[in-house]
């Protein structure tokens, strides 16, 4: 399993702007990177970002093989209400890592 | 690019193993523009209302800092709906594609884009009226000494 | 020419952060690698939720806690979960090992206690294992000053590793001593020589989009002067750290590091 590390404020007022960082340990290979002996080493890339907060998909992120090795995406949140950030990374060949922050909002 | 050469030796050590850059160049100006174009669908990119900050030197093409800023009220009638990416010389001209929109409070997105070359690069983003708005940045990509062989 | 007063005017704003920092330094004039870096790389490391070698320190501490060997011990069994025993101890490694009667680095004494500890299988030099746990164990002596090369007993090996260090090697017939000594802060391409301090190893670096040893950075060095790299644990190479890290005593160590 892959280790992410995601960045959201523990605490919020309601309507505050937060930073939100993820960063996730993925190889990021392009499909371009040749064999020595001929061929490319096949790509196999995160191509789906998404974070769900408060009942809906606030931010998402289609990738491509130019986004770095362990992608690091950071973004703007407004903090509405209590509860559960849910951040995806979902693979070329669909598998899907999870991972989960709480913010409390006053 | 030796701007002061410290020594005769250290000329010599010119021949000294260099890395490869991430990518073979592939990508041109035309598939980046063409990129561009199928992005802004029927809309005319304008210059304007877009920031991206991206260093105008570049110490290694694998991980280049990249920061895109849009003003935007970022409400219900007025957002932006995405943020998109583009290069000139990698193999593939799209980067990435980021999904606003008002609960993002602003049209902020930072992250790291692997660059094999010097080149432009282009923010576009796309507003819920539909209108598309795009900045670029010319940028050097120099490569690190000393590599293994 | 456009695209070359560009980069004069970038390699001077990098010049500049690394005087800024020898000011701010006081007294010693000794700068760690990061000082030679882009403002960006800088950010970078600084910065524990954007810095990539988290994710190994990340990793590192699963392994810490992870039962291994047939015994299922893990190495918070005999040093604590919180690893609070670990501080302080990469900011004297290599150290001497009187068991064996010779000098062994921070990755080696891992290795051999996972081996003669756990009962596990000896992890591979530069395996993700290794340097995962190597990693973690040396983000725990960040902020710790560099002291190897106070116990007497080192004083044969950080000598071994001066001489390897002034030797001309390769066929471009170059000495460490020449880049890091002589001609640190000056260009060699678009890269600027550093002083080649340790402080910050492992390290992420940016052309190995992963977290790599300072034996593997080393190895880089003799490469690129095309001389025989030595293989890894090789004790050239801990000759060599041991030299570096004594140079560097009293320095602060900042794992990780991140480099171009
Ligand atoms: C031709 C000049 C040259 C020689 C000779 C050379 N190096 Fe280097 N070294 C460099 C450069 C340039 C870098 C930085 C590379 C980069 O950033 O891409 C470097 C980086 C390093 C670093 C990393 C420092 C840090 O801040 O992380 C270490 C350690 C190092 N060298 C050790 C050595 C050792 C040991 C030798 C002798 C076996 C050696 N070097 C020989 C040019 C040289
Ligand atoms: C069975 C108990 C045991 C286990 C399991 C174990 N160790 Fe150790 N470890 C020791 C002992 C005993 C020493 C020697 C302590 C001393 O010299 O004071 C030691 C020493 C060390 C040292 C050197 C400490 C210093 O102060 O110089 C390091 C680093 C270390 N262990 C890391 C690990 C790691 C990482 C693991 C898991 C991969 C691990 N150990 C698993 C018992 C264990």
């Amino acid at each position: 399993m892959s280790r992410a590390l995601v960045s959201v404020p523990p605490r919020a007022r309601r309507g505050e702007v937060v930073e939100i960082r993820a960063m996730v340990q993925h190889e990021m290979e392009t499909g371009f990177r040749p064999l020595p002996q001929g061929g490319f080493v096949p790509r196999l890339i995160l191509r789906r970002f998404e974070c769900d907060y408060d009942g809906a998909t606030v931010f998402a992120a289609d990738l491509h093989p130019a986004i770095s090795a362990n992608p690091y995406i950071a973004f703007r949140l407004r903090a509405t209400r209590s509860g559960e950030l849910v951040f995806r990374w979902i693979d070329d060949r669909g598998a899907v890592r999870e991972e989960r922050a709480a913010i409390e909002v006053a | 690019m030796i701007l002061r050469a410290p020594s005769r030796r250290l000329l010599l050590a010119g021949g000294l193993a260099l890395a490869a850059a991430p990518f073979p160049a592939r990508a041109t100006p035309e598939a980046a523009r063409a990129a561009m174009r199928a992005f802004a669908g029927g809309a005319e990119p304008r210059r304007g209302r877009v920031e991206l900050d991206i260093p105008t030197l570049v110490e290694n093409g694998n991980a280049v800092p990249t920061v895109v800023r849009v003003d935007s009220p970022m409400t219900e009638e007025d957002h932006v709906v995405e943020i998109a990416l583009f290069n000139e010389r990698n193999p593939l001209p799209d980067i990435a594609r980021f999904h606003l929109g008002p609960r993002c409070g602003e049209a902020w997105v930072s992250t790291r884009i692997r660059l094999g070359d010097t080149q432009t690069v282009h923010a576009l983003a796309r507003m819920k009226d539909g209108s598309v708005w795009a900045a670029s940045a010319e940028l050097i990509v120099t490569l690190p000494a000393c590599i293994e062989g | 020419m456009r695209r070359a007063a560009l980069a004069a005017v970038a390699l001077a704003a990098l010049g500049a952060a690394a005087a800024a920092w020898a000011q701010s330094a006081g007294g010693d004039a000794r700068r760690p690698g990061s000082a030679f870096m882009s403002r960006e790389t800088q950010a970078m490391q600084r910065d524990d939720k954007a810095n990539p070698g988290m994710l190994s320190v990340l990793e590192g501490e699963e392994l810490w806690k992870a039962p291994a060997g047939p015994a299922g011990r893990s190495c918070a069994s005999c040093h604590g979960a919180d690893a609070a025993s670990m501080d302080g101890v990469a900011a004297r490694h290599p150290a001497f090992d009187p068991a064996r009667g010779e000098a062994i680095d921070l990755a080696g004494r891992i290795a051999q206690c996972r081996e003669e500890s756990q009962g596990a299988p000896a992890p591979r030099r530069e395996g993700r294992e290794l340097l995962a746990l190597t990693t973690f164990v040396a983000h725990r002596s960040r902020g710790a000053r560099v002291s190897t090369g106070e116990d007497a007993r080192l004083a044969p090996t950080i000598e071994a590793g001066r001489r390897l260090w002034q030797a001309r090697l390769g066929q471009l017939n170059l000495s460490c001593a020449q880049c890091h000594d002589d001609n640190a802060g000056m260009k060699l391409g678009a890269s600027t020589i550093p002083e080649a301090h340790p402080t910050g190893y492992p390290i992420y670096r940016l052309e190995w989009q992963d977290i790599g040893s300072l034996q593997r950075r080393i190895r880089g060095c003799l490469t690129g002067v095309r001389a025989e790299p030595f293989a890894y644990g090789a004790p050239e190479y801990v000759a060599l750290e041991a030299f570096l890290m004594d140079r560097a005593r009293g320095m602060e160590m900042e794992t990780p590091g991140v480099r171009p």
